[in-house]
């Protein structure tokens, strides 16, 4: 089955950025389960990670925004932000253009995504790596979706963005992972960050682990904007993966880190 | 469509080494590349996070704007605050205030809640 592996994480700029000012216990616990992530991945016996994640206008403007992008380039650089502020040194992530124009034109079968071969990676891909694959040795394919400049992509064609990532995945030899980054209710960049709704996003959580469908894509943009913020509209790509595994998920951390301004977040999911 | 070029401005500045370079030495040589309002680019030529957060511009841009004139993060949380203050609640978009206590009042209240739960 060459879908290996998926799974979520969080991937606010403060989780490197003020790593400092965190609760040294909570902080410790939360890096261990995403470098656990990483083990797991390797472990799985991935060539290639496809991440799925919400950029912040580092590639992607309102000039030409596409709905769903995905990088066809063989290398990557980030991060596109001051690296002594996010506090990851800059690097040229390995890509694989072959692969990626190969699940691209597998994914287009069903969803008209944007290609891209040039991609400045930013927090949302760059702090994920950096403790999921530090030695930055597993080649990336980078997928988009517009979380910020609204319209955004209805839940639940974010869904079947991931169900074509997966048939796009099952359609090579290559073992492939899959984790998408975000979420999930936060207020980033406003004088709100910091805030987190835990009870809303524990019930996000329970619906994803639980593989439901129905549940999953019954928020309104409203509903999100209300109760999670703009920074919720990220749980798109958490939607993507579920839809991609297909089964039952795991939760390996998941408590509210307010000066990293968002849950901490690290789950799997089964691939059935 | 000034509120789009002005995050247009602040977007290409985040990208493009040379023309921040640019805009270091001379605001204005930049500015007039743009079509803003007045006080739109009045808000750039002062660094006016407070103002252009008001504006709408959104926090994803106007974050790597105040890091690239050397705010703090917690300064540049507080200038945002100050902006609404002075100039009112934000005209536009989706980076609006929801009200907040603050993380250290909010990490609080989070552990307390958990304690609470854990007893009961």
């Amino acid at each position: 089955m060459p879908l290996v592996y998926a799974g979520v994480c969080s991937h606010g700029p403060g989780i490197t950025a003020r790593s400092d000012q965190a609760d040294p216990d909570t902080r410790d616990r939360f890096y261990g389960a995403l470098r656990a992530m990483g083990d797991e991945i390797r472990a799985s016996g991935a060539e290639l990670l496809v991440v799925v994640a919400a950029e912040h206008f580092a590639n992607f403007f309102m000039n030409n925004m596409p709905a769903f992008a995905m990088g066809m380039a063989d290398a990557y650089e980030g991060p596109i932000e001051d690296p002594d502020w996010l506090k990851i040194a800059p690097v040229k992530v390995p890509g694989d253009a072959e692969a990626s124009h190969s699940l691209i034109s597998s994914v287009l079968e069903s969803v008209d995504v944007a290609y891209a071969e040039e991609w400045k990676f930013d927090h949302g891909i760059m702090v994920p790596l950096h403790f999921l694959t530090p030695a930055y040795d597993l080649p990336v394919v980078p997928c988009n979706i517009n979380c910020q400049g609204p319209p955004l992509t209805p839940l639940y064609r974010a869904w079947a963005f991931g169900e074509a990532l997966r048939s796009a995945c099952d359609s090579t030899p290559r073992n492939i992972a899959l984790v998408g980054t975000g979420g999930i209710s936060h207020w980033p960049a406003t004088p709100d960050s910091g805030k987190i709704n835990e009870p809303w996003d524990r019930t996000f959580m329970d619906r994803w682990v639980a593989q439901d469908k129905e549940a999953l894509l019954s928020y309104s943009d409203a509903d999100i904007y209300r109760d999670a913020g703009q920074g919720g509209f990220e749980i798109r790509t958490y939607i993507a993966a579920a839809a991609a595994a297909g089964g039952m998920g795991k939760i390996a951390f998941l408590e509210p880190i307010p000066i990293f301004a968002t849950m901490g977040v690290v789950a799997s999911k089964a691939v059935t | 469509m000034s509120l789009y070029e002005t995050q247009k401005l602040l977007y290409h500045l985040n990208r493009e080494p040379k023309l921040k370079a640019s805009f270091l030495e001379d605001h204005d040589a930049v500015l007039q590349e743009y079509s803003l309002t007045e006080e739109e680019a009045g808000a750039v030529r002062d660094h006016d996070i407070g103002l252009l957060y008001v504006l709408g511009v959104n926090g994803q841009i106007l974050m790597h704007f105040a890091a690239m004139l050397g705010i703090a993060w917690g300064d540049y949380l507080q200038l945002m605050r100050d902006g609404v203050e002075r100039h009112g609640p934000v005209r536009a978009g989706v980076y609006k205030l929801s009200g907040y206590e603050g993380v250290d009042a909010h990490d609080r209240a989070l552990r307390e809640k958990r304690n609470q739960k854990a007893k009961g």
